[in-house]
């Protein structure tokens, strides 16, 4: 069954949106959505260095994002620049970097669109391996980390205050940012990644009443995106990535439905 | 007064400064369990400040805070929730520390907003999220409650009820509970110690004594010494929110 590219490919989507789902919902609430973006784009360097020294993907891809994020904490503590512009200065001196890098690697035949937009003929069992064992360990950690992530997100104050540690709970979360980009680059590429995390979060919370539901719906609406978007990639012969994000997009708008309704009725 | 294990945290001389400049500097004080301190005092005296000293939000603080307790409630003076949340009365409830029903259930009802339960958060007057505000707080059982301004914007005779409430926790729960009021009435009737910031300590200890207090009368003008002075006299009896008088 393994040895058919499209079902590796389901088996990996339905890995990844899993996990983005409750992953999504935090970058939504806290907005970090740019810092999602910054993640994935320096992922490009990541992979190029996986190339030139014959690594794994997945674990420079992680390397590099983490390393990323720590350094945007140093810069946040030691420049007086805005975050926006710090994120920007990451993520596309980043992005330049790793496609400068792929220039001096001539001698490798580099598939960079499928980088960019994810390739589902690229699926290997190993991959999949990555997404479930990894997938797994990042919503095991958040489970963990949920309650003092989650009050600091409602208000670093009182999670302060009544001795959750927020701050750790944030700096794991940053890590886990940093793994979900890694496993998933190969399914949905790393320019929509972020996507990928936010627009079924964003469905979900249009159609939601609480956390616990937003997190469920926003998983059901990934896993749809996965479904829906991979099969129509082989019908139509489309590149994964955009594909998913495309049925993700229209999942999201009939949520909208669901709002001008309830609108109608509060009136 | 009483031993050292009552205490439930501790401040030697601490202060917070910001961008160079002190917040509040060389504020000295204990709350120990079952008893009600209060910090009294003008705008940007500090009182926030050093509430949030003894809560250790603040970390890079001079001088030293003991906190013997984890079991701590608190009461902000200004809360932002970002409404990217779905989020319930409910939800709001469990957010620091898991409760069975019947806790959230009981703490709503004291505060008087069982009926808003199921409600969303942002869908909350400013009056009902403090009252929401406060039954989260005290759920929980803490040894330690923290309340900034707890009463803001709840309604007269919400006010006298929550006060009553309060002083009922602390008898109760044996809890300590470091208090911040503008409402001298009602500090004075329950305090067992007030603590007046402008900046530093200018004066402190029980209502009486710092009634009598100059600096205290500097501060806040001889009208308020008079509010602390009729106190005085009425420590006999109290007033129940019926409006009744009860003997002590």
């Amino acid at each position: 069954m393994l040895d058919d590219f499209f079902i590796r490919a389901l088996i990996a989507g339905i890995g990844v949106a899993i996990v983005t789902g409750p992953l999504g919902c935090f970058v939504v609430w806290r907005r970090l959505s740019y810092f999602g973006d910054t993640l994935a784009h320096s992922a490009l360097l990541g992979v190029t260095l996986a190339y030139s020294m014959e690594f794994n993907i997945a674990f420079s891809v992680f390397i590099i994002s983490s390393l990323i994020a720590l350094t945007l904490i140093q810069l946040q503590k030691r420049t007086n620049l805005p975050g926006d512009a710090l994120l920007g200065l990451l993520a596309h001196s980043s992005l330049a970097v790793g496609l400068v890098v792929i220039g001096f690697l001539s001698f490798i035949r580099f598939d960079i669109m499928g980088l960019l937009f994810g390739d589902i003929l690229a699926v290997t069992v190993n991959d999949l391996l990555i997404i479930w064992i990894g997938g797994a360990l990042i919503l095991l950690i958040l489970k963990l980390i949920w309650k003092p992530l989650f009050a600091s997100t409602v208000n670093y104050e009182l999670a302060e205050a009544e001795g959750l540690n927020p701050d750790r709970a944030k700096a794991i979360f940053t890590i886990l940012m940093a793994a979900i980009i890694a496993i998933s680059i190969k399914m949905v590429g790393l320019l929509l990644i972020t996507g990928m995390l936010i627009i079924p979060a964003a469905m979900a919370r249009n159609i939601s009443s609480s956390p616990q539901k937003m997190v469920i719906y926003s998983i059901i609406g990934g896993l749809l995106s996965v479904i829906l978007g991979l099969f129509s990639s082989l019908e139509f012969n489309t590149a994964s990535g955009p594909s998913i994000i495309a049925a993700s997009l229209f999942l999201f708008i009939l949520s909208l439905l669901n709002i001008k309704q309830s609108i109608k009725l509060k009136n | 007064m009483s031993s050292d294990q009552n205490i439930l945290v501790k401040l030697n001389k601490a202060g917070f400064s910001l961008n160079n400049k002190w917040l509040v500097r060389g504020v000295s004080l204990q709350v120990e369990k079952g008893k009600i301190v209060t910090l009294i005092g003008p705008n940007g005296s500090g009182k926030s400040t050093t509430a949030k000293i003894a809560l250790g939000i603040y970390k890079k603080i001079d001088g030293s805070v003991e906190k013997y307790t984890n079991k701590v409630g608190y009461v902000p003076q200004k809360i932002s929730i970002d409404w990217t949340l779905p989020l319930r009365v409910n939800d709001f409830m469990v957010l620091t520390e898991s409760l069975n029903k019947e806790s959230i259930d009981e703490a709503l009802s004291l505060t008087g907003v069982i009926h808003l339960k199921d409600k969303n958060l942002g869908d909350l007057s400013g009056g009902e999220f403090q009252r929401v505000l406060l039954a989260r707080a005290i759920s929980k059982k803490p040894e330690l409650l923290v309340l900034d301004e707890p009463v803001q914007g709840v309604d007269f005779t919400g006010e006298i009820a929550l006060y009553e409430l309060i002083k009922k926790i602390s008898d109760e729960l044996n809890c300590g509970i470091l208090l911040i009021s503008h409402d001298l009435h009602t500090v004075m009737s329950a305090t067992d110690h007030v603590v007046c910031l402008n900046g530093h300590v200018c004066c402190s200890g029980s209502p009486m004594d710092v009634a009598k207090n100059n600096e205290y009368k500097a501060l806040f003008g001889e009208q308020a010494s008079q509010i602390l002075s009729r106190y005085e006299h009425r420590h006999d009896h109290v007033h129940t929110s019926e409006g009744e008088i009860k003997k002590n």
